[in-house]
This record gives structure tokens, C-alpha cells and sequence, in this order.
């Protein structure tokens, strides 16, 4: 058992958990946030994708221990005082959400995705998405999401995203 | 008792001449408490001093057991409750007529994986910990994992007491005198096929929660598909009456089918939390739920089609075996459904089949989206193919001439209503370039097409009764606020949004004007649940029923406020107003309010049945559904035939849902039907290890998503779906099923396209890149055919009929030889290719067109 402490979705938080939890497992049976999602436990589906300190990661491969002093973001953190982000909302828009259990990872994905590369191609979206399994929907529709949420951010904030799209870490992928 | 026959129907036309609601674009009701967290699964559920439950599982594919010693397991620290099969010794199936499954394994285990003791325990840990101090003492049996030995052989049988021995269950049906129509049938192909098996692999493991309370009332939050027949499980199972138990779905991550059946851990969850007083939680790793299982059962199918020199079918016979793995599930229906769902869009005036299903010491099968029919289909669709190729007709051409047409019989007795599949066919054909690409791509792609027909709902209650198959409660607030509870269950197909929608529909309210409670057997009517493509058509009717009988009493109410008659009040988008006056209007809450001074608390129920329909003989009604879609499908292919590499870059599917209630949900059902067909071509395999030799039979091969292989949005073709609304008059508004029928065609459409591409005809699943290999040295890419202005010249030359291909003659290696024989494979009867050579040669042309022969 040890005390971590770490940012959760701009929180600072000590929690307490065994050794060996994941970060997926603090979360979910310590923080109560249920929404990072556990489809297979060993970094096959995707489901529990959040992000460390900005960038996605596999929180049921990710052990606890390795987000002391870090900022974790899940999809519930997405949230703000103006509603879902933007990502959530063209998710709901766009009628991709069937049982919506592979969302909230991929969601996560497609965040990182959208503040890196706004301007992402078709190609971009799915080689971004690749980690994440949809059993639902095949992946079309998601697609449609994700380009609306880079309409919608190039729209919102044309050089921002621009620049974000040229900050360190931020070439996108593919 | 007169059955009291409730199948209102509505008509396809809108309540006040045109849609407000249906047919719109909308989000969904539940979508965004998905997006950001908030929406509630099973496993996302907390009690205090909730208890971890798991089961230990037989490593054994066929045991006896002698004793279970469970004193060590109980008296570890943090365990609270072990229980085994004596616990719970009563049997139950899904269908009443099988009840051949126990809870936790009674006396034997049936395959690598059976339930044989569960823990509860104060973290999962601790229960794990638990498992490996229960002591099994196992006689170990001569086991079955190949169906035709259990065919053969029954003793040591798999199921005592089984009258068939290890027979599940054998349907033999004929329509007409397939024989003679055969004999006479100038056109015949025969070929035998293969299905394998499949997982449904939600992204949601099954998870279960149970609680229960100290005034004996017993309540199970499951991850299941069907809240009532667990229900019904639960009481006869735990043997306490129905009455003290509630089942309540929450969010629900995906089915498929998967979740169709009552399961051990539902059980296990509700007599632990009995036996231990406190709530136990029962969550499956992914592992596990693979050999939980009831997927796609492995079908070898031997098909015969005939026909005329026109190319109409004259006769169908089909022979299948069914792996139905160790327990019944849904087989019953499963055995039916191999033969009884293919009798459309195509219509043959003859039709036999000859169906099996036997145990064998496997996972269950059970249904998996498209229920027993997607197996069939693949092989009938491709035997068209075969017929049109050997008459030079083109294969769409081929589908058109044996339309069955709308409102026809079928040979078996069904009723077709509506009917779109022609208007399906000409989608394809003209979206995906057919005409200018069917014969004409290079060596090594190719497109081809099917069509298929889908149920929307059985007529076929898994238990007789005289009740309504479907039934809602609407209830109108003072607030302005319709509640809709509705004993469907969500399983992310949009059953809610759909309800939501009728709804709204019917009393002219803007969407967030309704909410749904649905799937909880305290407040919700009964509902037959997701399975079988029911809920659009038949819960669709009970709330168009309910609203309707609501709008009735808000059009009198406010026809007498406004002083018009009651006809003349129209309702939409969140008012009430005078159809010759649009200035006279109230808003839907002051309607509201106005209707429940009138007449009294404001509140409906709606009900449906099914119509009479289906055959007059033992199983008639199993197949029979009030209307059925109808699904074309084209796919398009590149092989590479060094590595013998599929590539599906695109497939346009075109299918006739009736009135598309919700468009962006038709699609979405659309696409992942037909992303889950291709990913069962090429990629999925659910089997064991059945070599008896090996250290490790019985065992599953590859129980984990990585191995199992579902495909990344890297792996899945581009998908265009279109819809072709035939509406319906027996469902909502016209609305038939989308969520099943969109995946059989996929498959054999693959097929046909493989064969336009390398003229081939691969009939063995799953096709991997060996296959593809072993297809092109085994059938030979015979000369010309390989493709000689198309490869369905081919056949047409070696066939003899003379009937001219679309382009070179082709020596037809790949032909069947001679026409109208018997002789199945479509091997190499002519000449034998000299493979490597002819390989070689078409290697240098793959990027461009052949020329002629």
C-alpha cells in the first residue's frame, strides 16, 4: 500500500492503493471515476485510454505508481464549465456512439489527436484510432466525429490551432 | 383460451401528414452520458461492502466429478461465501424445452472452462487465491471436439439422459420434390462449405451485481441483453418466486447476441449475495468470456442448387451439420434457422433441409447477430453466383430474375410484406460501378455481390403464452415531461432513441420532451428483449399504440379549450394547435395539464403481437416474422496472390429497413454488421484445440482480443451504407429491422468478389491467406479464366450452354467441366493448370487488364 499523489482532471489528489494497482484500478475503485472503461486488462482494447500529463496512454497497463506527481486527465475530465468538450460533443453529434463502451478511450484518443494535428487527414484519423477497438460501429462514423471536431477547432481558433499544431510533441502521427 | 390477437398497426403515414421527428438525424438519448462518463455500466456500479465474486473452471474438456473439497477455500481469510453445483442443482435453458445447463457444473464438466465452484470474497484477490484451494477430484472421459464423432458415437454420451444420444437436435424439412426437381434441373452445382466459429466480443465483459435486501427482495444488475428470460432463469433457479426479484440493465457495452442467455454468474452473484448478506459483484475477465461464449456455432453445409436454362432456381437442397459445443442455449432455434430464413429475396419452388446439431466438449454456441442463417446464406449466395457464372449471366441479373417479389409466400410458408431488395440491387450497382467493373478490374481484384432477407422478430415465443410480445408504459407529466418505460433493453443499437422517437412522434414533443426508463422489471412492462432484430417492429408498435391512445385524449382536451373539433388539433414540436389556425395554440405542457383535467391522470399502455403467421407444420412459426429486410450487398477485393493477402478496400451496402425511424442509427447498424461479416471472413476464429492428442485439447487457442484478432480501424473496409425505405404496413410507421440483417450478405459478397478476381471459388471460412493459396493451386487460375474479359466467361465456355460470357471464351479450368453434372468443388476437370506458370505469368499483368484469351 502507498499514498499517491498526483493531479486528477486539475485536482490535486492523495489516494491510497496497493502496490501493484493500476492506474485504471485507482481510478475506477479508489477516485470513483468510472469512466475509463476496462474491456480486457492487458492493453489490447483501448477502452481505458486517458491521458498523462496531455498525452494518451494505456491506464490498464500504466501502473499507479507512475503517476505520482503527474496530471491525469480522463474523460470525465474533458468536461468543463461550458459543457463537453468539443471532441465529446461532435461524438454525440455525429451518432457514432452505439454502446459507447469503447468511447471514452477513444474519445481520449481522438483528443490528443485534434490539439496535435487539427488539420489530420482520413489517413491520420484511423492510424490515431488504431489502438482503440470499436465492436459496434466500423470505426465510419467515428471518423465523421473526429473530423468535425477538427472543423470545429480550426474554426474556433484558426492560428492557435495552427500553432498548437506546431508545438513540441505535436506532429500528430502517420 | 382464444388467443387476444394485439397487433395494432399503425400504417406507414404520420400521425399529422408529415414527420417532425422520425426520419431525422438526432442525437441520441443516451449518447452524451456516454461521451463524458457519466453513463452507467454494470461494472461501473458500487455497493458498500460489496463482495468480489469467481469461479473456478474445469481444465478438462469431458470429466466426471467425484468430490469437491471446498473446507480450505471457505476458511481463508476474507473469503465470505463458496458455493458449487449442489448449491443450485435445479437445470434451466433459455428455451424451456433444453433445460440442460446448471449454474455451477452438477456431477460433470462439459468443456475446458465449465463452471465448477464460485467465490465471494472481499476483493478479487482474495477470491483468486480461494479458487486454487478447492480441491476437484475429476474422472476424466473420452471427449468429443469434432461434431462427426459425436454423431457416430454415444457413449460416454455428453448429455445423460438425452434421448438422441449426443444429438442436440436434427430438423428435416421438405417443401415440394426436391429429387425430382433436381433430376430435372438442367443446371445443377453442388459444393460443400464451411462456417467456422465466432465470438460476439463486446468491448463490455459480462459483469453481473446482486444485492440482497433484507424484505426478501433479490435485485440483479446484469449486463444482459434480455432482462426477462434472466428474470425467469433467476426465480426457477434460486427457487424463489418471481415476485421478490428485480433485473435492471444498466448501460450495457455491446452484445451481439452474447448476452442473449441466463449465465452462471448471474446466478452465482444472486445466491452469494443470499448466502453472504451482502452485494456481491461478478465481473468476467476478458479471457473468460470467450469461453462463456454462445457465439456463431461452425457449420459444414452441403449445398445443391439447381435451375432452368433462364437461370430460375428450381430447387434448393441443403444437409448441415452443427457444432453446437456442450450445452443447448438457443440451438433449438439455431437448427431451425439454418434452413427455415434463407427462402428469400430469391424464390425456388422446392426446398429440403437436413439439419444437426450435435454437443461436442466445447465453449456453447449460441446466436450470434444474424442467428443461424448467416452460415447458410454464405453458402447459398455463392451458389447463385456459381449458376450465373455458368450460364454467362450476370450475377445482379441472376438475383433480379429470381426475385420473389413484395407480398409473396415463400416455400416454407413465410410471409413476405414489403419488399425492397430490387431497389437494394440497383443501389449497388449503380454506386459501386458495377457495370464497369464486374469482369473488367485486373487480375487480383475483383467485385461481387449478394442479397439476403432478415426476420424483424420472431413470431416464435421462446415460451408459449398468450401474452403480449411487446409492452409499454407512457406517462405524461404536468411538467410537460412524457416518460416512456419500456422493458427493451439498449445494448447500443438505439432501442431507446427509437422508443424516444415514436414517442415524440406521436405527441408532437421536441426530444428532450421524453426520457426513456428502460429495462428494469420493476417499472418496466415485459419485454422479449434485443434478440432476433424484434424491438424497432414490435416495441416500435406498443408505443406507437400507447402515444396514439394519449394524443387521442390531448386532441379532445384541447380541441375543446381552442373550440374546434378533436381531429382538427394537431401536435408538434412542443405545442398544440389548430391545423386551420396556427395562431390558436398551447404549448404541450398547458395540453398537458388541460387532458389531465379532463380526464384523469395522464398515462397509457401499449401492446403488441404478432399477426398469425408462418407454416402450417411442427416449427412453422420459427422463421416467421411479421416483415423481413432485405440486404444487397457489394464488395470489392484486391488479392495479392503472392502472399495470398485479402483486401477489402470498399463495400457498399444497400438495405431495406422499411421506414428508417432513426437514419443515423439504420447506418450505424449498417456498417457494423457489415464490418463484423468481413471481420469473420478474414480475420476472427473462435476454436479450440481438437487434435485429442494434444497436451492442452479442448482448450481455447486464442482467448484473449489480441490473438482473437477483431480489426482496428486500420483493418476495416470503407463502408457506404444506403437505405431503401419499403414501408411496411405491419410496422411502426412502416420501420423494419437493421441490426442483423446488414451482415450476411458481406461474407459471400467477399466470396464472389474473390472469385471475379482470380476465378476461384473459396467455400472454406475462415479465408486466410493459406486458404487463398491453397484455393489458387487446388482450382487453378485456368488460362483464360483467370480473366479473360471476365472470369464468369469462363464457366460459360466450359458449361457449355452457350451462353455468351461477357467477353473471351476462357478455358474454363476452373469450371465445373461438364454441365449440369453433380460434380461439386468446380476442380480442375479440364485441363491441369500448370499453376506456377500460369502464376508467373499473371504476376508480371496484375496491374493492368488482361486482353483477350
Amino acid at each position: 500500500m502507498r499514498t499517491l499523489r498526483f493531479q486528477l482532471n486539475g485536482d490535486d489528489v492523495e489516494i491510497a492503493a496497493p502496490d501493484h494497482w493500476t492506474l485504471l484500478e485507482v481510478l475506477r475503485y479508489r477516485a470513483g471515476l468510472t469512466g475509463s472503461k476496462q474491456g480486457c486488462d492487458k492493453g489490447d482494447c483501448g477502452a481505458c485510454t486517458l491521458h498523462v500529463d496531455g498525452r494518451a496512454v494505456l491506464s490498464c497497463l500504466t501502473l499507479a505508481a507512475e503517476a505520482e506527481g503527474r496530471s491525469v486527465t480522463t474523460v470525465e475530465g474533458l468536461v468543463g464549465p461550458g459543457g463537453p468538450d468539443v471532441v465529446q460533443d461532435c461524438f454525440d453529434e455525429s451518432g457514432c456512439l452505439q454502446c459507447g463502451f469503447c468511447q471514452p478511450g477513444m474519445i481520449m484518443a481522438a483528443r490528443q489527436l485534434v490539439t496535435e494535428n487539427p488539420q489530420a487527414s482520413r489517413d491520420e484519423i484511423k492510424a490515431a484510432l488504431s489502438s482503440n477497438l470499436c465492436r459496434c460501429t466500423g470505426y465510419t462514423k467515428i471518423y465523421e466525429a473526429v473530423e468535425n471536431a477538427c472543423r470545429r477547432t480550426l474554426q474556433a481558433a484558426p492560428v492557435s490551432a495552427g500553432s498548437a499544431a506546431a508545438a513540441p510533441g505535436g506532429k500528430g502521427r502517420g | 383460451m382464444e388467443r387476444n390477437v394485439i397487433n395494432r398497426t399503425h400504417g406507414p403515414d404520420a400521425p399529422h401528414g408529415e414527420f417532425h421527428r422520425v426520419g431525422q438525424r438526432a442525437r441520441k438519448v443516451d449518447a452524451i452520458g456516454k461521451a463524458t462518463g457519466q453513463a452507467i455500466y454494470t461494472d461501473d456500479i458500487q455497493l458498500p461492502g460489496m463482495l468480489h465474486a469467481k469461479t473456478l473452471r474445469s481444465p478438462h474438456p469431458h470429466a466426471r466429478i467425484r468430490s469437491i473439497d471446498t473446507s480450505a477455500a471457505e476458511a481463508l481469510p476474507g473469503v465470505h461465501g463458496v458455493i458449487t453445483g449442489k448449491d443450485m442443482p435445479t437445470k434451466y435453458g433459455v428455451i424451456p424445452w433444453t433445460p440442460d445447463e446448471n449454474a455451477l457444473a452438477v456431477d460433470k464438466v462439459r468443456f475446458v472452462g465449465d463452471e465448477v465452484a464460485a467465490v465471494a470474497a472481499v476483493d478479487e484477490d482474495t477470491a483468486n487465491r480461494a479458487l486454487r484451494l478447492i480441491e476437484v477430484d475429476y474422472e476424466v472421459l473420452e471427449s468429443y471436439l469434432d461434431p462427426h464423432k459425436s454423431l457416430q458415437q454415444h457413449d460416454p454420451v455428453i448429455h445423460e439422459g438425452n434421448k438422441h444420444g449426443n444429438v442436440s437436435k436434427h430438423v428435416r424439412l421438405e417443401f415440394g420434390e426436391v429429387d425430382a426437381a433436381l433430376e430435372a434441373a438442367p443446371h445443377v452445382v453442388e459444393d460443400d462449405y464451411f462456417f467456422h466459429g465466432t465470438a460476439h466480443a463486446p468491448i463490455e465483459p459480462h459483469c453481473a451485481v446482486a444485492q440482497s435486501g433484507h424484505d426478501g427482495v433479490i435485485t440483479l444488475w446484469s449486463s444482459t441483453q434480455i432482462p426477462h428470460y434472466v428474470h425467469r432463469a433467476l426465480a426457477r433457479v434460486l427457487e424463489i418466486p418471481a415476485h421478490r426479484i428485480r433485473v435492471i440493465q444498466p448501460h450495457l457495452g455491446g452484445a451481439f447476441g452474447g448476452k442473449s442467455d441466463p449465465f452462471f454468474f448471474e446466478f452465482c452473484a444472486a445466491k452469494l449475495a443470499m448466502l453472504t448478506g451482502r452485494p456481491v459483484k461478478f465481473l468476467l475477465t476478458r479471457e473468460e468470456t470467450f469461453y462463456t461464449h454462445r457465439g456463431r456455432h461452425p457449420m459444414e453445409m452441403h449445398f445443391t442448387t439447381g435451375c432452368d436454362d433462364d437461370g430460375k432456381l428450381t430447387a434448393v437442397d441443403s444437409k448441415i451439420l452443427i457444432d453446437g459445443g456442450s450445452y443447448s442455449s438457443f440451438g433449438l432455434v439455431t437448427t431451425y434457422y439454418a434452413g427455415q430464413l434463407l427462402c428469400g429475396p430469391s424464390h425456388f419452388p422446392t426446398y429440403r433441409f437436413d439439419s444437426t446439431r450435435v454437443y461436442t466438449n466445447k465453449p456453447p454456441c449460441g446466436p450470434k447477430r444474424g442467428h443461424g442463417s448467416v452460415q447458410p446464406r454464405f453458402a447459398l449466395e455463392i451458389q447463385l453466383d456459381r449458376l450465373a457464372t455458368k450460364l454467362g449471366i450476370d450475377p445482379l441479373e441472376m438475383r433480379r430474375r429470381n426475385f420473389q417479389g413484395a407480398f409473396a409466400r415463400t416455400v416454407n410458408g413465410m410471409t413476405v410484406t414489403s419488399n425492397g431488395f430490387m431497389e437494394c440491387l440497383d443501389a449497388i450497382e449503380q454506386a459501386s460501378g458495377w457495370k464497369d467493373k464486374r469482369g473488367k478490374l485486373p487480375f487480383g481484384r475483383g467485385i461481387g455481390a449478394a442479397g439476403s432477407m432478415y426476420i424483424s422478430g420472431t413470431n416464435y415465443a421462446v415460451y408459449p403464452n398468450d401474452m403480449p410480445q411487446a409492452g409499454i408504459l407512457v406517462k405524461l407529466d404536468r411538467s410537460g415531461l412524457a416518460m416512456v418505460y419500456t422493458g427493451t433493453s439498449d445494448i447500443g443499437q438505439g432501442s431507446s432513441s427509437v422508443m424516444a422517437t415514436l414517442v415524440a412522434e406521436e405527441l408532437g414533443l421536441r426530444m428532450d420532451q421524453v426520457r426513456v426508463v428502460a429495462a428494469d422489471t420493476d417499472l418496466t412492462p415485459v419485454d422479449l428483449g434485443a434478440y432476433s432484430s424484434r424491438i424497432t417492429l414490435m416495441a416500435g408498435n406498443a408505443a406507437v399504440d400507447a402515444g396514439r391512445k394519449l394524443r387521442f385524449k390531448l386532441q379532445e382536451a384541447v380541441g375543446e379549450k381552442l373550440g374546434v373539433p378533436a381531429k382538427q388539433v394537431m401536435l408538434a414540436d412542443g405545442f398544440a394547435f389548430d391545423s386551420q389556425d396556427g395562431d390558436k395554440r398551447i404549448t404541450s405542457q398547458e395540453a398537458f395539464e388541460l387532458a389531465e383535467a379532463k380526464f384523469e391522470t395522464l398515462a397509457a399502455t401499449g401492446s403488441y403481437n404478432t399477426p398469425e403467421r408462418g407454416g402450417d407444420y411442427r416449427g412453422g412459426t420459427i422463421g416467421a416474422s411479421p416483415a423481413y429486410s432485405f440486404t444487397a450487398h457489394c464488395a470489392e477485393v484486391e488479392i495479392d496472390v503472392e502472399t495470398g493477402e485479402i483486401t477489402v478496400p470498399k463495400l457498399w451496402i444497400a438495405h431495406d429497413c422499411g421506414r428508417a425511424i432513426s437514419p443515423v442509427q439504420v447506418e450505424g447498424q449498417i456498417e457494423g454488421s457489415t464490418y463484423m461479416g468481413v471481420a469473420e471472413l478474414q480475420m476472427e476464429d473462435h476454436d479450440v484445440y481438437t487434435d485429442p492428442a494434444h497436451p492442452e485439447a479442448g482448450l481455447h487457442r486464442r482467448p484473449s482480443l489480441l490473438e482473437y484478432t477483431i480489426p482496428t480501424s486500420l483493418d476495416t473496409p470503407e463502408l457506404e451504407a444506403m437505405i431503401v425505405e419499403s414501408l411496411d404496413p405491419e410496422g411502426p410507421y412502416g420501420a423494419k429491422e437493421a441490426g442483423e440483417g446488414p451482415l450476411h450478405g458481406s461474407l459471400p459478397a467477399v466470396a464472389n468478389a474473390i472469385y471475379d478476381a482470380l476465378g476461384v471459388w473459396m467455400t472454406h471460412l475462415p479465408f486466410t491467406p493459406g486458404k487463398v493459396l491453397e484455393a489458387l493451386r487446388e482450382q487453378g487460375v485456368g488460362g483464360g479464366a483467370a480473366r479473360a474479359g471476365g472470369a464468369s466467361a469462363g464457366e460459360a465456355g466450359a458449361s457449355g450452354t452457350g451462353a455468351s460470357g461477357a467477353g473471351g471464351g476462357g478455358s474454363g479450368a476452373s469450371g465445373t467441366g461438364a454441365s449440369g453434372t453433380r460434380g461439386g468443388g468446380g476442380g480442375a476437370s479440364g485441363s491441369a493448370p500448370d499453376v506456377a506458370a500460369i502464376r508467373a505469368r499473371l504476376a508480371g499483368k496484375r496491374d493492368k487488364p488482361e486482353g483477350d484469351a
